[in-house]
């Protein structure tokens, strides 16, 4: 009796101490994980299944099987939504060339550059709808600075929001200027971890500019690089914001994103198409997904290299 | 000795009634509603009047923002109903409607004789045969001017299209823009829009279009934007890229000679300094000679959702707020037109021109928004706004609306 009373304990105790070190990720990842599950892939898949209904929001969900999809491919809205996330995404871009050559250059010792380099940083801390807001003022027919800049000079302004052709490009250049700062910003840390030997070691061999920093300091600077691609990559995507306040998709939607196009369709006054919303944000999840698993192959490479 | 008795008995009972209706509680009604402040105050004096009326029912407003509300009540509708809620009239209601969160009303509208004393709204109240709601407001659409203006270019007000546009001509010589708009939210083109097919098809055929009974490659709709393209030119050439305000500052700096706008517009002109003697108001001139005359008047309206707790009491309202007096204090507070027709309106020109002119139309339109649902009001919308800034692209519009058509009116 007394044997097999000492003999459970320590089975269950040995079974815990065989897996304790296997489990004991899991205990602490799970939080984590619960979270994860919760609010990213539940609603995902939700986002997924709802795509295949056509449901206003209210009353009873059909099941209409790919026909949201369907329309989706004969719909212009989509497509112009769908060209100018393109055009988002390649001139965003600039800010990473440019937020680096302001860091390089803001990169000094003289007296207030700490001023300097927060007043550069200062469009990033405002928010976007402010963003979109001065920038609108900007553009503004009538009283506009550039517009009236435009008219002096030309003789007849320009009223960007209003022109089609140009409306995307005039809302890129609004979301481009807290971006460079924040590129900017993230070049600075790295500037900062650039080693002065390498430096001093180009130098005796003669390098200078141009070479020096394609040589030598952006092969420092790719951490600083990687991370910059990445938030203006996601940044292009996500460009919600500027679109609803500068413009509201307009004029006649020529300025739309997907991400404004979903939420047209899904929540705006005149959508509540939860259906079709669902497979906009499936089409955009898509989209992201290429560069999600670019980013991932390329961090889990790196890990396994080092 | 006798009358003693009946006196000390009347006593009893009158001072048990009165105890009775003190112990009563009083019957909470629920109303949630999204009045800009002005109309707030209004609101709350018609509450104050029924309450006096009715001690033993106490109405707790709750009162939204203005463009919140419209999502908020989606919301509320299904989780946490109240007795009353706002909404407005036509094809906007529908969808609630017909998922079966609004009552139906008619029983109210039968009971008080609003069939009658309502009759401009029966049309626009009006889904598979019954009421779904009470109106309170509207307010007229037409034209506004400024006199200044029309006084420096020396042209006088138009009787017809044509004189209309050729007065449009005149103003350009001027470098004036004859009509404005500010298109960025997009609704304030369609009222150019329903107004054009209003004088040009008639109020019969704009309803069957906004129905989606007529196609949008018709030759009849196409003859309305041949009469828009006469005037295409002379609208203010960014219009897309500003607010509605911002074009009624441009008429009220003289930039600008007309406007076609809702009546709420006269409070923005008088802000930017016009007065009774430099503001105008006409109606659309006519286009095709003959044609009965109709208006847009869009129409707010108080519903009471499927979930309401205190239908009763409800019912009590509606009918209260339907009442030709009701409506005669409350408009006049509103500054907007009352839709019981035996109200009256105050001695403001707009109020009254807009009284005259809507009381006296063939059919009243709800707005291109409200008569039209959802999906197609946006897509005719900016279609609107891509004609008044690319009038060759018009064949690729009705084309675009008419694919719209297909699978907005299900």
């Amino acid at each position: 009796m007394a044997g097999t009373a000492v003999v459970s304990p320590q089975r269950t105790s040995s079974w815990w101490k065989r897996n304790q070190r296997s489990l004991a990720p899991w205990l602490f990842l799970a939080p984590g994980i619960a979270m994860f599950l919760l609010y990213v892939m539940w609603p995902i898949f939700a986002s997924i299944w709802l795509s295949f209904y056509d449901w206003d929001g209210l009353g009873a969900k059909t099941w209409i099987g790919l026909e949201n999809y369907v329309e989706l491919i004969d719909d212009e809205n989509f497509y112009t939504s769908l060209k100018n996330n393109v055009i988002w995404l390649v001139l965003f871009m600039l800010a990473v060339p440019a937020g680096l050559f302001m860091a390089i250059f803001l990169n000094q010792t003289v007296t207030g550059i700490r001023i300097y380099k927060s007043l550069f940083f200062f469009p990033f801390v405002i928010s976007q709808v402010v963003v979109g807001l001065i920038f609108s003022w900007f553009y503004a027919p009538g009283f506009g600075l550039l517009y009236q800049l435009i008219e002096w000079t030309t003789g007849t302004g320009i009223a960007f929001l209003a022109e089609p052709d140009y409306v995307t490009y005039a809302l890129v250049a609004a979301g481009l200027w807290p971006q460079i700062a924040y590129c900017m910003i993230l070049y600075l840390t790295g500037l900062n971890n650039v080693s002065p030997d390498q430096i001093e070691a180009a130098r005796l061999d003669g390098a200078k500019g141009w070479k020096m920093l394609w040589h030598v300091i952006l092969p420092q600077l790719r951490p600083a690089t990687f991370i910059a691609v990445v938030v203006t990559i996601i940044g292009a995507l996500r460009s919600f914001d500027i679109v609803s306040i500068m413009t509201d998709g307009g004029p006649f939607g020529s300025s739309r994103v997907l991400s404004y196009y979903m939420y047209e369709q899904a929540l705006s006054e005149y959508g509540y198409r939860m259906g079709y919303g669902a497979a906009i944000a499936v089409i955009l999840f898509a989209i992201m997904m290429v560069f999600i698993t670019g980013f991932i192959w390329k961090m889990v490479g790196d890990e396994r290299g080092v | 000795m006798n009358v003693f008795l009946k006196s000390l008995f009347l006593g009893v009972s009158a001072a048990s009634l009165i105890a009775f209706s003190a112990s009563a509680q009083q019957r909470v009604l629920r109303y949630n509603a999204d009045f800009d402040a002005a109309p707030l105050k209004a609101f709350e004096a018609l509450i104050a009047d029924f309450e006096a009326a009715n001690p033993d029912i106490d109405v707790q407003l709750t009162n939204f923002d203005h463009e919140g509300y419209k999502t908020a009540i989606r919301n509320f509708l299904t989780a946490d109903s109240p007795d009353l809620a706002n909404w407005y009239a036509g094809n906007r209601m529908a969808p609630f409607v017909k998922a079966g969160q609004f009552m139906d009303v008619t029983d109210v509208w039968e009971a008080n004789g609003l069939n009658d004393q309502l009759a401009s709204s029966v049309g626009s109240m009006t889904i598979d045969g019954k009421k779904w709601g009470v109106p309170y407001t509207y307010y007229q659409w037409g034209i506004y001017y400024n006199k200044d203006v029309y006084k420096k270019v020396g042209v006088s007000e138009p009787k017809n299209w044509a004189e209309f546009v050729a007065n449009c001509e005149k103003f350009k010589a001027s470098s004036i823009d004859c009509l404005t708009t500010g298109t960025k939210a997009l609704w304030p083109g369609a009222g150019i829009f329903d107004y054009i097919n209003l004088r040009t098809n008639g109020y019969e055929f704009h309803m069957d279009l906004t129905a989606g009974k007529v196609a949008w490659t018709d030759a009849k709709v196409k003859a309305t934007f041949a009469e828009w393209a006469k005037i295409q030119p002379y609208i203010t050439a960014n219009h897309a890229a500003i607010d509605w305000q911002d074009a009624a500052a441009l008429l009220v700096q003289g930039k600008a000679a007309n406007y076609v706008m809702g009546n709420f517009a006269v409070a923005v002109f008088k802000e930017g300094g016009m007065t009774n003697d430099t503001l105008g108001f006409l109606q659309f001139p006519e286009i095709t000679a003959g044609l009965p005359r109709a208006e847009e008047a869009p129409t707010d309206t108080i519903h009471i959702p499927a979930g309401a707790k205190n239908v009763e009491d409800a019912k009590k309202f509606l009918a209260y707020v339907a009442s030709a007096e009701a409506q005669t204090k409350l408009n006049a507070a509103l500054g907007q037109l009352p839709t019981n027709g035996k109200s009256t309106v105050g001695d403001d020109p707009f109020l009254k021109a807009g009284f005259e002119t809507v009381s006296t139309a063939k059919g009243v339109a709800q707005f291109f928004d409200r008569d039209a649902p959802a999906e197609m009001a946006k897509a005719g919308m900016e279609g609107f706004q891509e004609f008044m800034v690319k009038p060759e692209n018009l064949d690729a519009i009705l084309e675009r609306l008419e694919k719209v058509r297909g699978k907005a009116y299900n």
